[in-house]
């Protein structure tokens, strides 16, 4: 079962209400994303730590209905810039 | 955190053995993208890992996710330590960090 880009950010920026979130559908087929998700509230934690907000802010749906989300994440300080 | 014979297992596998991909398929013959990318990362950086393929074991397979709190396989330990699932391993590998942790932790030369 597939998720829609628009519902991923919505479900990350409830969690992490200050983040700024880039989705990329990779493949154009709404099951294949990359993510990149900057935050303040990133600060001072590992990178395990990171993504593991942004799971829990996406409630059992990573490995679930979500199979393949390719994630990023920074803070604003060390966001890439395009 | 404890009762689960899972985790005894997993704890064991991890001090065993310096680097441990959790994965799906076995090195030579993984079944799933993101466990390939982190077998040829690997490889490619000449480091001797031990592959468990969770797919063979369901108990492990739920396990492993509970353990370390994190939902996807692959999962890269080193020397007991979850260093990360694909999208951290490949990033880590992509800006050296990888190779600099692994020289630190006395697994490459």
């Amino acid at each position: 079962m597939a998720m829609e880009a628009a519902d991923i950010a919505q479900m990350i920026k409830e969690g992490l209400p200050d983040a700024e979130v880039t989705i990329e559908d990779l493949r154009g087929d709404g099951d294949h994303y990359a993510a990149l998700v900057v935050s303040p509230a990133f600060r001072g934690k590992s990178r395990v730590q990171q993504h593991q907000m942004v799971y829990a802010a996406l409630r059992g749906k990573m490995g679930g209905d979500l199979h393949a989300l390719a994630l990023q994440t920074a803070t604003p300080e060390d966001a890439p810039k395009f | 955190m404890s009762g689960n014979p899972v985790f005894d297992r997993i704890k064991q596998d991890i001090s065993d053995n310096p680097v441990v991909l959790y994965m799906k398929g076995t090195p030579m013959f993984p079944q799933c993208g993101f466990s390939a990318a982190v077998v040829q990362i690997l490889s490619e950086l000449g480091v001797k890992f031990k592959g468990i393929d969770i797919l063979v074991d369901p108990s492990l397979r739920e396990g492993v996710k509970q353990f370390t709190n994190w939902p996807t396989i692959p999962q890269l330990y080193v020397k007991g330590e979850f260093i990360g699932g694909c999208d951290i391993v490949r990033e880590m590998a992509a800006n050296g960090e990888l190779e600099g942790l692994l020289k630190e932790k006395g697994i490459l030369a």
